[in-house]
């Protein structure tokens, strides 16, 4: 059967991780494709990178990043952060990334995944919706990291970007990010009984109950997770093993 | 000897090259690993390797771009019976027909038809996305040496394959029913998962792949 899927996520600022786990076999903490490797070697199911690069001018250290990390790890990568144009996706699976992420861009414009999914194929096209409870147990969709209100409502506009072509969903509750408070439940199960395609949980995860709830409760496919990896709390084989004694069906034989 | 990665503008060739070169070095083989679109360099690989993401009829069209490209394919695999892999798109190729936004024509190798996933049970999320345990049928092939029956390889599609010889199917996962993950016959074989995203499963099946002697 198929498996539930745990994803780390690393945040990549000009090509070095800015939050890392400290182990201590790491020869630099900073690298994201000793990261990778790390992951890759506790059998992380995918990996996703988060690149949160400002300036312009250092973009294009991304593409070292995810060259060099394809030509070690050989999991699914997802790419995200910055990614507005079709160039961008080319360039972003040339370099190795295997799925791309579209959050802002494709609120600003929601034909670009239309496009992408057209010209790439959906299996590489994942939206990333940010969201936020509302009034009257609604949801509405944020962008630039949350600061943003768009007044679309995020159970629609996840249904929309699915029928547009987007293979997967990346549902991050604004709400719960950073609070080691556990997913928003509620989002989660809203958007995933929503659409036909699968949905990766991600924001508030402080524990490993909480990797369970996204996917038992939350019915999410997949859940992702960035500070409880970094910091060192949890390690991957750690997540497989609480999951798989809580029923969570997970592929522990990597 | 040389593999050939075919490069028919079909998603991302670059992680499945990574993952051959991967393979060749740590098994310490004689081979190039050589992604092109030319003819010509199909005319002279050892094994040639059919990648493949998007439709049907879009990885179709764009092989038959390709100047010569389907009849050095002939010429490689089925005349001279060169060891073939294809994967994804690049395995569903293989059918006779593929049933995806309309009625398309693919090489018709392996004689089947590739048809929309229908899981029994409908909360089962399409694309069937993730990885999922292979059962391995009939006598083991030469390309699952060392992968035991259970292994998880990744897979993403939305399309399956259905033969019509139940005998070229080499196995299957559970999906709502028994999806086609691997099918062959001869020196031909196409997976649905992406062994190049597989791990060590995948990796090992590469392996198996290029010391295999059909």
């Amino acid at each position: 059967m198929l498996k539930a899927r745990i994803i780390p996520c690393l945040d990549v600022d000009r090509g070095r991780v800015v939050k890392g786990v400290n182990f201590v076999d790491l020869v630099d903490a900073g690298d994201p494709v000793e990261q990778a490797r790390i992951y890759d070697r506790e059998g992380a199911d995918e990996l996703c990178f988060l690149d949160i690069t400002a300036s312009h001018e250092d973009r294009d250290t991304i593409f070292d990043v995810v060259g060099h990390t394809a030509e070690q790890c050989f999991m699914p990568l997802t790419v995200g952060g910055g990614v507005r144009t079709n160039d961008d996706i080319r360039k972003l699976l040339l370099a190795g990334a295997d799925k791309v992420s579209i959050n802002t861009a494709a609120v600003k414009e929601p034909e670009f995944v239309r496009r992408a999914a057209e010209k790439f194929g959906s299996q590489c096209i994942v939206v990333s919706i940010d969201a936020k409870t509302a009034a009257g147990g609604r949801f509405e969709v944020y962008t630039h990291g949350g600061r943003r209100a768009t007044g679309i409502d995020a159970v629609d506009w996840a249904r929309r970007m699915a029928e547009y072509g987007s293979g997967e969903i990346l549902l991050t509750s604004m709400d719960r990010d950073g609070t080691k408070l556990g997913f928003d439940i509620p989002l989660t199960a809203a958007v995933a009984d929503a659409v036909p395609v699968p949905v990766i949980a991600s924001g508030g995860v402080g524990t490993l109950d909480h990797l369970v709830e996204g996917i038992v409760e939350g019915h999410a496919s997949a859940v992702l997770a960035a500070s409880i990896f970094h910091f060192g709390t949890y390690t991957i084989t750690q997540a497989k093993a609480h999951m798989k004694a809580a029923g969570v069906p997970i592929r522990d034989d990597a | 000897m040389s593999v050939v990665i075919i490069d028919y503008g079909s998603g991302n060739l670059r992680s499945a090259a990574k993952a051959f070169e991967h393979a060749v070095a740590a098994a310490g083989l004689d081979l190039t690993v050589d992604v092109t679109a030319r003819a010509d360099d199909v005319d002279r690989a050892s094994h040639v390797v059919l990648p493949g993401v998007g439709a049907f009829a879009d990885c179709k069209q764009g092989l038959e771009a390709l100047p010569g490209m389907v009849d050095a394919l002939e010429r490689a695999v089925v005349r001279q019976a060169r060891p073939f892999l294809g994967i994804c798109v690049g395995m569903q190729l293989l059918a006779t027909t593929g049933r995806e936004h309309g009625e398309h024509a693919g090489l018709g190798w392996i004689p089947g038809e590739v048809v929309a996933l229908e899981p029994a049970d409908p909360s089962l999320k399409i694309p069937h996305m993730g990885w999922n345990e292979l059962c391995l049928k009939g006598p083991s092939h030469p390309v699952f040496e060392g992968i035991a029956a259970g292994s998880h390889a990744y897979f993403v599609h939305s399309y399956g394959y259905a033969c019509a010889d139940p005998a070229h199917v080499l196995a299957t996962v559970e999906y709502g029913g028994a999806v086609t993950a691997v099918v062959g016959r001869d020196n031909m074989v196409g997976t649905q998962f992406h062994p190049e995203k597989s791990q060590a499963t995948g990796l090992r099946l590469i392996t198996n792949f290029l010391t295999w002697r059909p």
